[in-house]
């Protein structure tokens, strides 16, 4: 019996950690790979640094030098950041403000406006690009960042708007009245009331709407098109893939640039990062 | 609050979200539906010539069958090795540190993961040295180099959905192991008095307990993976029989400009989810 509890323990451990391998092993090699030479990349397998891990000769920054510089990650960077910044900023602040309007003012038609906003949810984001494209092209807004942030605001609210009302609806009545009573207009309601009260919530919302927009490719690559001048992170390693199929030097440096944002995110506020991933998995 | 003022203030916070709902959501939905019964540039009405093409074109269908293979392995991989490790990590003391690690892929973009694994799946001729691991491991137990991405159709969907699922495995575990710790201990411990070994409990007792929570994290992975389309764009690109529907709407509307024949296909698209959300919202009002 203690013998076949033993064993038991033992097959349960051996599953666990094989499975723990298959998940960390890929990203490894990707981070040692970034971090090799070109001609040891192409000729031996990234294992082979295990015979002398400690040599520090077999590294080099120059993958990355290359990559940041003339394969145009560095410009990305930014891009992924200015575009990723204001496309979180905005949709979360015109949802706090919907979601605020439609829990505590009471108006006439606002249990189906929210319908019809949470039913939103499931349409799948193809179904809009053709006319939002067309408009777009009039417009002068494909290519731009502008464009690509009004995108996002307006993909983004139905989640946001959801999660937040979930959240203004679950705070007790009786503090809001009061407020009321006591003569605090609507907007102080809101701005002292309101949204201090939802910080955890926003703060959930905020990571996976920024997580959202950080890993997007297929919304960058529908209002940016070709335009290289604006395109994120993801964008320019899908086109790296394309023109530099075979060189893994540099493939593996541009796949980590473009996943360092999301890992510090994830490792630093895992809790909030588990809660808003959680919260917004049907999403687009 | 007098009425007139109350009308500023509903407009002032509603507004701008339903500026943004009508003209990015509402609008283009609308309009997506009618233009995909006209030609490429939406002059023409055509009727129905461009579902007939979503339905019966070989490329379209070779689309359906693979997101079929999606639906069918991602799905029971994810929700199988989500409810596996949920139960697994429950029992041994480095539990928070194993739900890290296969959470862990969630937060990195599906264009890194491609990457990530196309390296994985690099493949060199037989006779030179390997740099693809996945071949390295094959010929270490005497097989012989495989292309994995361009071997279909069985080959490299498989070695696609698996990069799916290695991404979203992680998101299932944390809902199951949610659900399974949410079981009365005295539940199982009653069967295992009972005599019932860890096999009958898993079937009798857990499993009944998590079903609704099974179903939910199934219908999210089903409607994930219609829509499935970053991994295949960046890994094959629908090459090599692996297109998928979502890919293929892509290519229509910009390699090939037809926006009758992408719009329908988007249509077709939301088709396949509604019959899932309806059964989905059903179960939940039956389940009150």
């Amino acid at each position: 019996m203690a013998l076949r509890k033993a064993s038991a323990r033992f097959i349960l451990h051996s599953v666990i950690i094989i499975s723990l391998i298959i998940w960390i092993v890929p990203t490894l090699g990707l981070l040692i790979t970034s971090f090799r030479p070109a001609e040891e990349v192409n000729s031996t397998g990234w294992w082979t640094v295990f015979s002398s891990p400690l040599d520090f000769t077999k590294y080099t920054l120059d993958n990355y030098r290359q990559v940041i510089k003339a394969g145009g990650m560095g410009i990305a960077f930014k891009n992924s950041l200015i575009i990723t910044v204001f496309g979180t900023l905005f949709p979360v602040l015109i949802a706090a403000f919907a979601a605020f309007g439609l829990s505590r003012l009471y108006f006439r038609g606002r249990s189906f406006i929210y319908a019809l906003i949470v039913s939103l949810l499931v349409v799948p984001l193809q179904l809009t690009f053709i006319p939002i494209l067309k408009l777009y092209n009039i417009l002068n807004l494909s290519g731009t960042f502008t464009g690509l942030w009004l995108a996002h605001t307006a993909y983004g609210l139905p989640l946001a708007v959801y999660i937040l009302h979930n959240f203004f609806q679950s705070l007790p009545d009786d503090l809001f009245e009061a407020a009321f009573i006591d003569g605090a207009s609507t907007w102080t309601v809101f701005v002292r009331l309101a949204l201090p009260l939802s910080v955890p919530a926003l703060a959930s919302l905020f990571i996976f709407q920024f997580l959202w927009v950080w890993n997007d490719l297929l919304v960058a690559l529908i209002y940016l098109g070709g335009s290289g001048q604006v395109a994120p992170l993801t964008m320019r390693l899908t086109s790296l893939v394309g023109s530099h199929g075979q060189d893994w030097h540099l493939l593996t440096s541009a796949a980590f640039i473009s996943m360092l944002m999301p890992l510090v995110i994830f490792f630093s506020l895992q809790r909030y990062f588990v809660k808003g991933i959680l919260a917004g998995s049907v999403k687009g | 609050m007098n009425i007139k003022n109350k009308k500023w203030w509903v407009a002032l916070f509603l507004g701008p979200a339903l500026f943004f709902i009508t003209l990015y959501l509402l609008y283009p939905l609308l309009h997506t539906i009618v233009i995909s019964f006209f030609d490429k540039r939406s002059e023409a009405f055509v009727g129905l010539e461009n579902y007939i093409y979503s339905f019966s074109s070989p490329v379209m269908r070779a689309a359906f069958r693979n997101n079929l293979m999606w639906l069918v392995f991602f799905t029971i991989g994810t929700v199988g090795l989500g409810l596996l490790f949920a139960i697994l990590v429950d029992r041994v003391k480095y539990e928070k540190f194993a739900k890290t690690i296969i959470f862990m892929p969630m937060a990195i973009s599906f264009v890194g993961a491609g990457v990530v694994w196309k390296f994985i799946y690099t493949y060199r001729p037989v006779m030179t040295e390997q740099i693809g691991l996945l071949n390295q491991l094959v010929i270490l137990f005497g097989g012989k180099p495989q292309g994995w991405l361009l071997r279909g159709p069985w080959m490299n969907n498989l070695a696609l959905i698996f990069v799916g699922i290695w991404i979203w495995t992680g998101f299932s575990m944390v809902i199951l192991s949610a659900a399974y710790k949410g079981i009365p201990k005295e539940l199982i411990e009653a069967a295992r008095v009972d005599g019932a070994n860890e096999w009958r409990v898993f079937l009798n007792v857990i499993i009944p307990s998590m079903a609704g929570t099974i179903i939910s994290v199934m219908t999210t992975m089903v409607i994930n993976v219609l829509k499935i389309f970053d991994i295949v764009y960046v890994m094959t690109n629908g090459n090599y029989g692996t297109e998928v529907i979502a890919n293929r709407m892509y290519k229509e509307m910009f390699q090939y400009r037809n926006y009758g024949r992408a719009s329908a296909i988007a249509v077709v698209l939301f088709l396949c989810i509604i019959p899932v959300i309806i059964l989905n919202i059903r179960r939940e009002k039956g389940g009150n």
